[in-house]
């Protein structure tokens, strides 16, 4: 560990961040327990490297720090979770879909109650979640999001798309129950 | 033929334009195009209505406060001494899970959870695991049936005491069944109902002290919330990852 007053000034930087931290956890992990696990192990991992911090975006950094611990933990615990083998299909679905008229109203989408939301939003393949979550829960920007995804800001581009063409397709299976 | 290129280009394009985050130029071809197409018009609007209700109401789970106090521990009062490291670490280790949290913890000194090991964390933490336990075997119901005239007596002749089993389904707490569980060497009887996606427990036993009776409080124990009350003989835990006030609300619909 570095020098003791290292650890009060990380606190200053990461305890504003924290809920942050622990809403992103939670959406990846889906459960409260791993998702404190992810945060204590991410929280040390920060530690560790806030040495080799050189200021500039601390909530980035910091959710950086906790999505990659996140996907590390599922792949150590839940691989079948880190595999997103529903994406074609969802396109496909997707067009056909809007080829048949078929699509939710605004209106409909504008009132949706907060178990619907949440429960589309969890079923998401973990990296289209990770995109929404960062972007309308925690005000991310594109760029932001790119550099805590580790992927191109085109990337992050056609995730949003294709995570929020997924929720809307959603609601009609949602719907048709 | 240019016209449907631009289509697809522009709708898939929708989502950023509503993020703010196509440059100047982009942004007014694809505000163009969608101001005389009916279907990306209708898209963007339902583009707009998703990013507004998301934002509003879908749910941005708050660190718990046991969490944040574990990770970054308010200096302790003089007075109390704190439990060893490792005992402290334990409470963060749920039975059957491949938490990595603790052996990294120990080794970067990151101090640890709450103040003393006393009797009630060790009942709260047993709790919990058995809560933990029912979700994670999938034996979270032994009779799986939402209807209480048939919950009620599934428990007659397995447990001698009679736990409430209350429809509540007008508070938004649906029934969905019991089983029998034990913790801390007592069996109980468990009630299970679900509060939207999230299920809550209701552990009922046999209290140690009889005749007591004593209100409903709350604790946490590694991110979930418990409320414990005493109603002569038999004693009562709500435990869920429901925010406290719904918790509150569950224990006061079933004390009524």
């Amino acid at each position: 560990m570095g020098p003791p007053n290292d650890n009060a000034r990380f606190a200053e930087l990461a305890l504003p961040h924290l809920d942050a931290a622990y809403n992103l956890a939670r959406w990846l992990t889906r459960d409260p327990a791993d998702a404190a696990d992810v945060v204590q192990e991410a929280m040390t991992r920060a530690l560790r490297f806030f040495g080799s911090f050189r200021g500039g975006n601390g909530k980035s950094w910091l959710l950086t720090i906790v999505r990659n611990t996140a996907f590390d933990w599922m792949k150590a615990n839940r691989p079948a979770d880190t595999v997103s083998h529903s994406d074609d299909r969802f396109g496909t679905e997707i067009e056909n879909m809007q080829a048949d008229g078929d699509s939710p109203e605004a209106a409909l989408i504008r009132a949706a109650d907060k178990q619907t939301l949440d429960t589309l939003m969890a079923a998401l393949p973990p990296e289209f979640r990770e995109c929404l979550v960062l972007r309308e829960l925690e005000d991310l920007s594109y760029k932001e999001i790119a550099a805590v995804t580790g992927v191109p800001v085109g990337t992050v581009m056609s995730r949003l798309s294709r995570a929020r063409r997924m929720m809307q397709r959603g609601w009609i299976l949602e719907d048709a129950r | 033929m240019m016209q449907a290129m631009l289509h697809e280009q522009a709708e898939d394009l929708l989502s950023a334009l509503l993020d703010g985050e196509l440059d100047a130029l982009t942004s007014a071809r694809v505000e163009a195009h969608v101001g005389v197409c009916p279907t990306c018009t209708a898209e963007f609007a339902r583009l707009t209505a998703l990013s507004a209700a998301i934002r509003e109401r879908a749910t941005r789970h708050p660190v718990p406060d046991a969490l944040r106090d574990a990770v970054f521990p308010k200096p302790a009062p003089a007075a109390r001494t704190p439990s060893p490291l490792r005992d402290r670490l334990s409470r963060w280790l749920r039975p059957a899970a491949g938490g990595f949290a603790v052996g990294a913890a120990l080794a970067t000194g990151f101090a640890v959870l709450i103040d003393t090991h006393d009797a009630d964390t060790q009942l709260a933490d047993n709790i919990v695991s058995a809560h933990v336990r029912g979700l994670q075997a999938g034996h979270l119901t032994d009779v799986q049936i939402s209807d209480q005239h048939q919950v009620k007596p599934w428990f007659d002749g397995k447990i001698d005491l009679a736990p409430p089993v209350k429809d509540l389904t007008a508070q938004g707490f649906d029934l969905v069944g019991g089983r029998l569980d034990y913790f801390q060497g007592r069996e109980a009887a468990v009630v299970v109902y679900h509060r939207h996606l999230h299920v809550i427990d209701l552990f009922v036993a046999r209290s140690a002290k009889a005749g007591a009776v004593s209100g409903p409080s709350l604790t946490t124990a590694n991110g979930y919330n418990i409320v414990h009350w005493r109603d002569g003989d038999r004693e009562f835990w709500a435990v869920s990852d429901v925010n406290a006030a719904e918790l509150n609300e569950f224990a006061e619909a079933i004390r009524q």
